[in-house]
């Protein structure tokens, strides 16, 4: 109804005659317009350079696609031909690793905040903390990886990368868990326990089951947090160009650092096979993500 | 309700067996959460900690002076901060000065003006620019947009400034190559951009309707109600949500060090390649030894430190919203 009454008034006002106060009137039928103009162009903008993105890889990835692609290892400097299939399997394996970490310890932190700790000081200040971990920068991640895990077991190793990436993880499982928790209905719970069920069971057959959709949702945006993530890997699983060993150590060769390497190399099949990368790679996230978003289809937009 | 009660009926046949269980389940059950949410504090008191280990040589080797000076010499084992810190600081600037503005943008066209069917995939379209990988960005940044900007942008404006004082000096581009301390700062102005714009709508959309209703009421206009009544209604958050994005664009590590340019030296143009204390990690951290190692875990400290402080400030002043 508010928008007829503005169209209705910026039809007229244009035509209304000029009188004493004609040019304030303009000023701010000016600067309306402005808002209303600049506002649309940097929306458009922004979807501009996400479709100029997607379509950069489009036209350079799609050419370096082959079957090859998907059956060979990465090529050692300067040999032709090859593919990136180790380190397609090695990001898979990292980013499972990493979410199977960090699923049950996000879930349950999640659940103490919401549930157990409700309302207490230790709540809070873990509140606090995991929003500043949710923004820390991932590199201090992969140091803070490296000191903990590299140094002392000697070498990379894919354990470290996964656990660099499930610390990234964890505050996104966090968070979510604990907003959709938040949701539920109190008298829910207070039904459950009404009937005589313990806490725990309260909470993970009432309050876990009617949350399931975001906390799912969670998981799933944090998949596709890690599965990106370049940073926190170049000092814990690194890359290689070999299929890594079964026992993950030493190096593992996954999607982000191979990107990073073969990117910025001189040698053109890298390059090729580095677009092909990152075309994969962004396009499972960005199908990720849509998923994700498609699963908490509630109240997402007001 | 009918399926819970019908368990519960169910599994209280069987209740004088599970009797005991319960309440063991019950304490290990409440016990796990709490261990788990104490890991994540745990976590970043480890990162800390971590980091001034680690860097504690080099802070005592140098001292104050590992802050402020500009040599960063590998063959000579010295090492200063100066021009990291620096280049991070100003690739941030240029960031939200470029970065705020779209972002307040976009988030008042959701929130005001764009029509309810148009909302949920304009959302979506922003927020999937937060989960584009940092390192694609930093692709599209080097071979796409840097050639163009040093095209159409820094040979053309070094011409113009060529020889005129002070911005001859910030606007002239010794050798333009598009990579550099502005273009990296662009690229993190847009990478910035959903976070503060989903910030800045939940803030705005939380504002009550009648307050906006009424302002329309009187006869403002759409930029009268925004600045009016929205801006002074959120102000501090918007705020918040702005300090949150420079945060991000602190830490940002890979487009940064694709077109950064990596280059130790203090500039006083911005189409010079610089570094920041993410890319000099990035990029040197694989093969240092000794004392450069302790150098870099320095910088990583500091560079906690710095986004840290902000970061305690961004969520002081935005009081928990909603982040998509």
């Amino acid at each position: 109804m508010m928008d007829t009454v503005l169209q209705h008034r910026l039809a007229t006002e244009p035509t209304t005659a000029p009188a004493p106060w004609g040019r304030v009137r303009r000023s701010r039928h000016v600067a309306d317009r402005a808002l209303k103009i600049i506002c649309t162009l940097f929306t458009v903008l922004g979807a501009f350079v996400l479709g100029w993105i997607l379509l950069m890889l489009l036209v350079e990835g799609i050419g370096g696609l082959s079957p090859a692609v998907f059956t060979e290892t990465t090529p050692g400097p300067g040999t032709q031909g090859g593919g990136i299939a180790n380190a397609i399997v090695g990001s898979l394996i990292l980013t499972v690793l990493g979410i199977v970490v960090a699923t049950p310890v996000g879930v349950l932190a999640g659940t103490f905040l919401a549930e157990y700790g409700k309302g207490s000081k230790l709540a809070e200040v873990i509140r606090f903390v995991n929003d500043i971990l949710l923004a820390a920068p991932s590199i201090l991640i992969g140091l803070f990886v490296y000191m903990l895990m590299v140094q002392p077991m000697g070498g990379y190793s894919g354990w470290a990368g996964g656990v660099a990436l499930a610390i990234i993880a964890v505050p996104v499982i966090v968070r979510t868990t604990e907003d959709m928790l938040r949701l539920v209905p109190g008298s829910l719970r207070e039904a459950g326990a009404a009937l005589g069920a313990p806490m725990s069971t309260v909470i993970i057959k009432i309050s876990w089951k009617a949350a399931r959709a975001g906390m799912v949702t969670g998981v799933l945006l944090a998949t596709a947090r890690i599965a990106g993530e370049t940073a926190p890997l170049l000092f814990t699983a690194l890359n290689n160009n070999f299929w890594f060993s079964p026992t993950l150590m030493g190096g593992v060769a996954n999607l982000p650092v191979m990107i990073f390497q073969f990117a910025l190399s001189p040698y053109e099949n890298w390059r090729e096979l580095a677009w092909a990368g990152a075309l994969i790679i962004t396009m499972s996230i960005l199908a990720l993500s849509i998923v994700a978003r498609l699963l908490l289809r509630k109240d997402k937009v007001r | 309700m009918v399926a819970l009660s019908q368990e519960r009926l169910v599994s209280s046949t069987d209740a004088p067996v599970r009797r005991f269980s319960p309440p063991t389940f019950d304490r290990i059950f409440r016990f796990a959460s709490l261990a788990s949410a104490l890991l994540v504090l745990i976590v970043l008191l480890g990162i800390i900690g971590s980091m001034i280990y680690g860097g504690w040589p080099a802070f005592s080797e140098f001292g104050l002076s590992f802050i402020t000076s500009n040599v960063w010499n590998v063959n000579e084992d010295q090492y200063g901060a100066w021009v990291a810190i620096v280049g991070t600081l100003t690739t941030a600037l240029i960031a939200l000065v470029i970065g705020v503005p779209l972002s307040l943008g976009i988030a008042i066209f959701l929130t005001q003006l764009c029509p309810p069917w148009l909302k949920r995939p304009v959302a979506t379209t922003i927020e999937l620019l937060a989960a584009v990988p940092s390192i694609i960005y930093g692709m599209w940044g080097l071979f796409v947009f840097a050639p163009l900007f040093a095209n159409y942008v820094q040979i053309p404006v070094s011409n113009i400034v060529e020889g005129m004082p002070i911005v001859g000096t910030i606007l002239y581009a010794r050798t333009p190559s598009g990579v550099g301390i502005l273009t990296a700062g662009i690229i993190l102005a847009i990478m910035i951009i959903p976070f503060i714009a989903s910030i800045a709508r939940d803030i705005l959309d939380q504002i009550p309707s009648v307050l906006r209703e009424s302002a329309y009421g009187i006869g403002c206009t759409t930029w009268e109600v925004v600045r009016n009544v929205l801006v002074p209604q959120a102000g501090v958050s918007i705020i918040g949500a702005i300090m949150l994005g420079l945060g991000r664009a602190l830490g940002e590590t890979m487009a940064v060090t694709f077109v950064v340019g990596n280059a130790n030296r203090l500039s006083g143009s911005l189409f010079d390649p610089g570094s920041t204390i993410a890319s000099r990690i990035a990029n040197e951290f694989n093969e240092a030894i000794g004392l450069q190692l302790n150098a870099l875990m320095a910088l990583g400290c500091i560079l906690f430190l710095v986004t840290f402080t902000v970061l305690v400030l961004a969520r002081l002043l935005v009081s928990r919203v909603k982040v998509g």
